[in-house]
């Protein structure tokens, strides 16, 4: 009896295997949108993704969160099935990369930006009202900053806040923020870090001279424990940053509009982060957000089609659309027109002639 | 002088029995000290966890007098469920209960009382019973989830209006509909039926639940004949020379692995060169059964070990061969070590998510799978995007959606456990 149900099992696993992978290789054409890229710009990407999916006969696009840079080299990969149709990004695509896309025959990219976010430094609403400018955000967070003469680097000394500018607070300098492999990261450094840096004659004035080192002087945070790297996950700085009214916490707008009650954004350079001062362009450190569609699977891919036109009607993107709801802020009304204009038309990015 | 040695040896004992007793003590405290703070951690883990996550088994439902207006649903004269405006009929309704609500702004606030989800299960209603068309119905359609946070004090109301999600015209109407007993709560059936969703009010575990469901199905077809297969051959018929050394030391190398490994090579091997499709469960399936091999392998060679030589020498003096020996006779009484060692395998296969994140796992999948080629997540994976999630709400359904993966860990291990209690045998 044993034997016989031993058997039994190994050849009902056997062939169970065997129809498995059948049923996989069989699979050919795919009949849902297939999107990668950043995680900031995955929360607005799904939700339209939901609400297409819930609204039309198509099935719901699936949304990976691999990263910007991640998803536009999946994107490149190439054209076909296997490849996704839109990649996300919190920045804008290479050239490099669409040269990459190029030689991978991926030869037609159009470029959708969809609004803005803004990175903002918070702190507990027990914490202290602050504001900072970005040459502050610089001195306190960089790893060398500038020493007496012109030209002269030395490693942040500067412990306290009232240390980098004495209109500030004595409190200890401790910042939580985004890992490198973060878009958030990324945007962080180029607007708020090399925005104050620039603000240096000296240094400004170094960026034509020697490129790499005016790149590595303004892009490179201090590693002494003043900045805490504290993962991916936005919510968890939020937490710790409640727990611990003297830190800040570098995250994107989303979650600040999020946890109104629990933390506040500082002013930098005088403009609070809020939800029309980022729309208007007054608070310095936001950034567009892009999703990139490859033109070859346009007419293709099931739904991608009408995935675009959602995303870029004014229910969704616009003013008082449901994506502003989820912290996106939208661009002026014009830009949008254009922008929806260009998808409908299937307008491609030009490639750069080598 | 035989005396006199005794004397010392006893006074020696006697001097030195105190500091033993002492250490003893002191090492018996140390047990039981570190003993508690164990269970302390996980009591205050289950704590937080149940505090947190059991309010999101209860959903909150606003009532409302649903009109299934043909003016809206069929303007044309047919019913249109493409493209009628099912939302505005729940907004309709839920203004129905405040005639005084008339500017813009103050209707926009009121509709945002209500989710999305009302829109889809009146287009549902109508979609079931076309004779609605024309009628009013009474339905209890979700709350948005702002709404349940309040119910739920999550967010608090005392706080002021620019430090919480809601505003003050919104917390009137909500105490309003309270004293109507036009809100009420009810068991959160959306959390095990539904995909996932962007509304916390909406999200369900129904997809990862089927995803992992899918990928140990293929782990355990998988793996367990392979498993066993490899441990028959190595403890019964391998000859014992270097190279079968080397290959138990790799096996049980391979068992201590860090499970990304296996994520990478899946993604090399699975999806680069044979090219399944990404996030499919059947490319999860695959990596989770080169995770759990090595499992299965080093406990069905310690089941077949632990059979006694006597039954198979008494096999073989009858005349039995060597095949007859192992299937008949071994395999049987290894058995049930063998699927005790699946169980746990697939426990642990069931708890991983990091190999998941390189196969294309982590992704918003709303559709819930249906075999083994769609694209799926995982129980793991869904708790992980549910913690990075900006919305309140969905903190308490990463609590809820833990509870859920603890209870299959649990119901799995404890089968193994009474399995080995059951079948076991003493030789």
């Amino acid at each position: 009896m044993a034997k016989r149900s031993m058997r039994s099992v190994i050849v009902a696993s056997t062939l169970a295997s065997i129809v498995i992978c059948g049923d996989a290789f069989a699979q050919s054409g795919r009949d849902y949108v297939y999107i990668v890229g950043s995680s900031t710009v995955y929360p607005f990407a799904t939700v339209v993704a939901e609400r297409f999916g819930r609204g039309s006969d198509f099935k719901t696009p699936k949304v990976e969160s691999t990263g910007s840079g991640g998803g536009l080299k999946l994107f490149c990969d190439g054209i076909g099935v296997d490849y996704p149709d839109i990649a996300n990004a919190s920045r804008a695509i290479k050239q490099s990369e669409l040269a990459m896309c190029a030689s991978n025959g991926v030869a037609e990219v159009i470029e959708v930006k969809i609004g803005y976010d803004g990175i903002v430094v918070a702190n507990a609403i027990a914490g202290r009202e602050i504001s900072l400018s970005r040459q502050d955000i610089f001195l306190a967070l960089a790893k060398e900053v500038p020493g007496g003469a012109d030209g002269d680097l030395i490693e942040n000394p500067y412990q306290t806040w009232q240390d980098v500018n004495s209109s500030l607070p004595a409190q200890r300098i401790e910042v939580l923020g985004p890992p490198p492999t973060s878009g958030t990261r990324d945007a962080f450094v180029e607007l708020a870090m090399e925005g104050g840096c620039k603000t240096i004659p000296w240094i400004a004035a170094l960026k034509n001279e020697d490129g790499d080192k005016y790149k590595a002087v303004c892009h490179t945070i201090r590693e002494d424990g003043k900045f805490i790297e504290a993962g991916e996950n936005d919510n968890l700085i939020v937490q710790k940053l409640e727990a611990n009214p003297s830190a800040f916490g570098i995250f994107g707008f989303s979650f600040l509009d999020q946890n109104a009650e629990k933390v506040k954004g500082a002013a930098i350079d005088g403009t609070v982060p809020t939800f029309d001062a980022i729309a208007d362009g007054s608070y310095p450190v936001s950034r567009p957000l892009y999703f990139y569609v490859k033109k070859a699977h346009v007419d293709v891919i099931p739904g991608l089609r009408g995935f675009l036109r959602e995303f870029t009607s004014e229910r969704a993107w616009g003013e008082e659309g449901y994506l502003s709801d989820r912290g996106l802020i939208p661009m002026p009304t014009v830009e949008r027109k254009a922008v929806a204009n260009a998808v409908s038309q299937l307008t491609p990015l030009a490639v750069a002639e080598k | 002088m035989s005396g006199e040695s005794t004397v010392t040896t006893r006074s020696k004992v006697e001097r030195s029995l105190g500091k033993r007793r002492r250490k003893e003590s002191i090492f018996r405290i140390l047990g039981i000290a570190s003993t508690l703070v164990g269970v302390l951690f996980l009591l205050v883990f289950f704590w937080t966890l149940i505090g947190q996550g059991s309010s999101a088994f209860l959903q909150t439902f606003i009532e409302i007098e649903v009109e299934f207006s043909e003016d809206i649903l069929a303007p044309a004269g047919e019913l249109d469920l493409a493209y009628a405006d099912f939302d505005a009929i729940a907004r309709n309704a839920l203004r129905e209960k405040f005639p005084d609500v008339t500017s813009r702004s103050e209707r926009r606030e009121l509709n945002q009382l209500i989710s999305v989800g009302a829109g889809y299960q009146i287009k549902d209603a109508i979609a079931g019973d076309p004779d609605l068309l024309g009628t009013t119905l009474l339905m209890q359609v979700p709350a948005a989830a702002n709404v349940d946070m309040v119910l739920k004090e999550n967010i608090d109301r005392n706080l002021g209006e620019d430090r919480r999600p809601i505003s003050d015209s919104q917390l009137e109407w909500i105490d309003a509909l309270i004293a109507d007993g036009s809100l009420v709560s009810k068991f959160n059936v959306a959390l095990f039926t539904n995909g996932d969703s962007r509304e916390p009010e909406l999200a369900g575990i129904r997809g990862a639940l089927m995803g992992s469901f899918y990928m140990l199905l293929i782990t355990v077809a998988l793996a367990f004949p392979i498993g066993a297969a490899a441990a028959i051959y190595l403890e019964e018929f391998a000859p014992k020379n270097r190279w079968s050394d080397l290959i138990e030391v790799n096996i049980n190398n391979l068992a201590a692995v860090p499970s990304i490994v296996f994520g990478l090579l899946g993604l090399a091997v699975f999806i680069n060169w044979m090219s399944i499709p990404r996030s499919a469960p059947l490319v999860g399936g695959l990596v989770l059964s080169l995770l759990t091999l090595p499992v299965i392998i080093i406990a069905a060679r310690a089941a077949i070990k632990a059979v006694p030589p006597s039954i198979r020498e008494a096999a073989l003096g009858l005349g039995a061969s060597k095949m007859q020996v192992v299937f008949h006779h071994v395999m049987p009484l290894a058995m049930p070590g063998m699927l005790t060692g699946t169980i746990i395998g697939m426990s642990r296969a069931l708890g991983e998510s990091a190999p998941l994140l390189m196969i294309g796992m982590v992704a918003f999948i709303v559709d819930v799978p249906a075999g083994f080629s769609d694209p799926a997540t995982a129980l793991p994976v869904q708790i992980y995007l549910w913690a990075d999630s900006p919305e309140r709400a969905f903190a308490e359904r990463t609590s809820a959606a833990i509870i859920v993966l603890l209870g299959f860990l649990l119901v799995m291990n404890l089968a193994a456990v009474i399995m080995r209690k059951k079948v076991e045998r003493k030789w």
